[in-house]
């Protein structure tokens, strides 16, 4: 395996508040080899935003972060802020959920553009502009040399994020961290966002760490896969091992409440019931044992490390899974984990 | 906040350039106005930039009052000037004729001394502009900086840089003026030190605007995503978050132009403010009440010009908001 150009190792992240202290991220691990997609998933609150935003220094003054995070023979937990800001944007660059406000209203794209490029490169204006214009063609903008000077209002939701991918590409950054990029979008133009980010890392060269719910996306584009559950890894493998030998239930809770087009349309979607865990304070045992089917004494006493569990092709790369019943879960032994039951209420 | 783009166009503008329409509307559109034009140039790009403008414009345009005030504001800076130049009599110039009612010779009547009283009192509104935008430009610089800053890094900056305001605040400001302007009172063209202590005491409304303004611009994604891009503290508050604060910062540039007009004028109506041989509509007010009853128009005329001056600048103002306002706005330009 070649060097990873993204390396975090033991990320922890806490943030004191009134309450206590919040373990936002227990111990994420987590590499990236050059031009590898990889996927994050998890429910809301699992720490996916915080692992991305400790990454670019971007946390709020309070947090608390401890660990390592190796980029460019740099740990960027300890370089200074001056430092970063040349990491930002031309090593590392990010890409927000909601390209509605990601882009400053007042500039026109062209000017957003150009600055993120002036910011870093020692160019002209009007090369910089013809920088912008090349990259929102790449992005798949029509007629870009009309488009640059449009606002963001005059964009449509899909364009505005393909303008914030052109922004992202604009500097060549090795790594393109990208948060719930289709989230605030409509479905029927998540697959030209999706195209542009494949061009993006295409015309870049670069990885790209992307951070989503849908499952759908992660199985488009993910190379490696990574299950967040309360602010930790639980699982990690090839987008094989964990569409197709999930080895802990909370994967497979995942891909249970996912609609299939290929079902015959008798089976029901099946919900994880309850919801994830306070992530105030300190707890013992496995953090999804209250709403898991399977848990037993041992889940409620110690909580599982990620092991290395059997994959679908171990040559692709490890996989691993944090639950005491990993190897069973993979295999299949227990079969539908989520029972159908719990969901008389939703209306498949 | 120190981007010399912007500060540029804090500048005052000297009196002969002000009195003109363009000058007169670019001033009043404030400082704060500048800074995205400044900005936009800065790259080559001021024809995009104008765009925004212009839709602006266009909603200002279909302001009735808004247009009415420029106007009304425009042709009293553009006469003033004027008058000062062309009209036969200077304020300074003393005629044979003493306490004349109104004629062709003199349309506002003389005073006591012989001082023709047109040239008096457009004199009067010359140097009220002045002293007034020089207020604006002076607040608005330091407001703006203030609250930015304060906005921005939150904290203990903002906690002491707010603390601040509040001793400004809390200040008497008429008696502070009074302390103050006595001591200016001695020197006889004390015009400009008197506007600079007016623009002293009168930036913290604006500073609490910008910074309440720059409290929740500082949240919204785009600053954050300038962030990631590497952008540096100043620039993401020069160039990214400035621009979208400075409707309300132009809105309140225009109000601080009237208010400081009535300050101006309550000083001088006090024998603090401007003195003789200077004048001020707020001198000649004084100057005229004594004899209010007999010769009116020692009195009449200037008062109706600073109500007619104050007047047209509030309605400026409410134009700005008004088009600045994209909930209020009807007519797309």
């Amino acid at each position: 395996m070649t060097e990873p150009t993204l390396q975090v190792e033991h990320l922890e992240v806490d943030f004191p508040t009134k309450d206590g202290v919040v373990h936002a991220v227990r111990g994420v691990d987590l590499s990236l080899a050059p031009g590898e997609v990889l996927g994050i998933v998890g429910e809301s609150g699992s720490g996916k935003s915080v692992t991305a935003l400790a990454t670019m220094g971007l946390l709020p003054k309070g947090a608390n972060v401890r660990g390592s995070i190796r980029f460019g023979g740099d740990d960027l937990l300890t370089l200074k802020e001056k430092e970063l800001t040349k990491v930002r944007g031309t090593g590392i660059a990010m890409i927000f959920q909601d390209p509605m406000t990601s882009l400053n209203p007042v500039y026109t794209i062209g000017w957003q553009i150009t600055e993120a490029i002036l910011a870093h490169q020692d160019i002209s204006k009007d090369a910089a502009m013809a920088r912008a214009i090349e990259l929102l063609a790449m992005v798949g903008i029509p007629n870009p040399a009309e488009r640059v000077d449009n606002y963001p209002h005059e964009f449509s939701g899909g364009m505005r994020q393909r303008a914030v991918i052109a922004i992202a590409m604009a500097n060549d950054p090795e790594v393109i961290l990208a948060d719930e990029p289709t989230t605030a979008l409509d479905v029927t133009v998540q697959a030209q966002v999706l195209n542009s980010l494949k061009t993006a890392m295409a015309e870049t060269g670069a990885a790209l760490l992307l951070i989503t719910h849908d499952l759908g996306v992660i199985a488009g584009l993910a190379d490696r896969v990574l299950v967040m559950y309360a602010g930790r890894p639980v699982e990690i493998g090839t987008a094989e091992d964990v569409f197709y030998r999930p080895s802990m239930p909370y994967t497979l809770g995942l891909l249970g409440s996912l609609p299939r087009l290929d079902s015959d349309g008798t089976e029901r979607l099946r919900q994880i019931p309850g919801s994830p865990p306070s992530m105030l304070g300190d707890r013992t045992g496995c953090p999804f044992a209250a709403r898991c089917p399977l848990a037993a004494d041992i889940c409620r006493e110690t909580e599982p490390e990620l092991v290395v569990v059997p994959s679908v092709n171990s040559a692709l790369g490890e996989h691993r899974a944090a639950c005491h019943f990993a190897e069973a879960v993979g295999r299949g032994d227990h079969g539908k984990v989520f029972s159908d039951g719990v969901v008389d209420n939703v209306i498949v | 906040m120190a981007d010399p783009t912007g500060n540029e166009n804090f500048v005052i503008q000297t009196p002969e350039r002000v009195a003109t329409v363009e000058a007169g509307a670019h001033t009043l559109a404030g400082a704060g106005a500048g800074v995205e034009l400044g900005g936009a140039d800065a790259y080559g790009m001021s024809g995009e930039a104008k765009s925004q403008w212009r839709i602006l414009l266009g909603r200002f345009l279909h302001q009735r009052m808004g247009m009415i005030g420029l106007c009304v504001f425009a042709l009293l800076a553009i006469s003033s000037v004027l008058v000062g130049h062309f009209w036969q009599y200077s304020y300074t110039s003393i005629t044979n004729n003493l306490n004349d009612p109104p004629s062709w010779s003199n349309p506002f009547g003389t005073n006591a001394i012989g001082n023709d009283m047109f040239a008096q009192v457009m004199a009067g509104v010359e140097k009220d502009i002045e002293i007034a935008l020089t207020v604006a430009a002076m607040a608005t610089l330091i407001g703006v900086t203030i609250g930015a800053i304060a906005g921005f890094y939150r904290g203990w900056v903002d906690s002491l840089l707010m603390r601040f305001v509040d001793l400004v605040l809390v200040l008497p400001v008429l008696a502070v003026l009074i302390v103050l302007a006595n001591k200016l009172s001695k020197e006889s063209d004390n015009w400009l030190g008197l506007a600079i202590i007016i623009g002293l005491l009168s930036w913290t409304y604006v500073a609490r605007l910008v910074r309440a303004d720059f409290l929740s611009l500082r949240e919204r994604d785009f600053v954050e995503a300038s962030r990631a891009l590497g952008a540096t503290n100043r620039r993401i508050i020069v160039k990214h978050m400035l621009p979208n604060a400075v409707g309300p910062i132009i809105v309140n540039a225009t109000l601080t132009v009237a208010l400081s007009i009535i300050f101006e004028s309550t000083l001088s109506f006090l024998g603090l403010g401007v003195q003789p041989p200077n004048v001020s509509l707020g001198l000649l007010v004084d100057q005229g009440q004594d004899s209010a009853t007999t010769e009116w128009w020692l009195f009449v005329f200037p008062v109706v010009f600073l109500i007619i001056l104050i007047l047209s600048i509030f309605l400026i103002g409410d134009g700005l908001r008004e088009a600045f306002d994209p909930k209020k706005s009807r007519v797309r330009a």
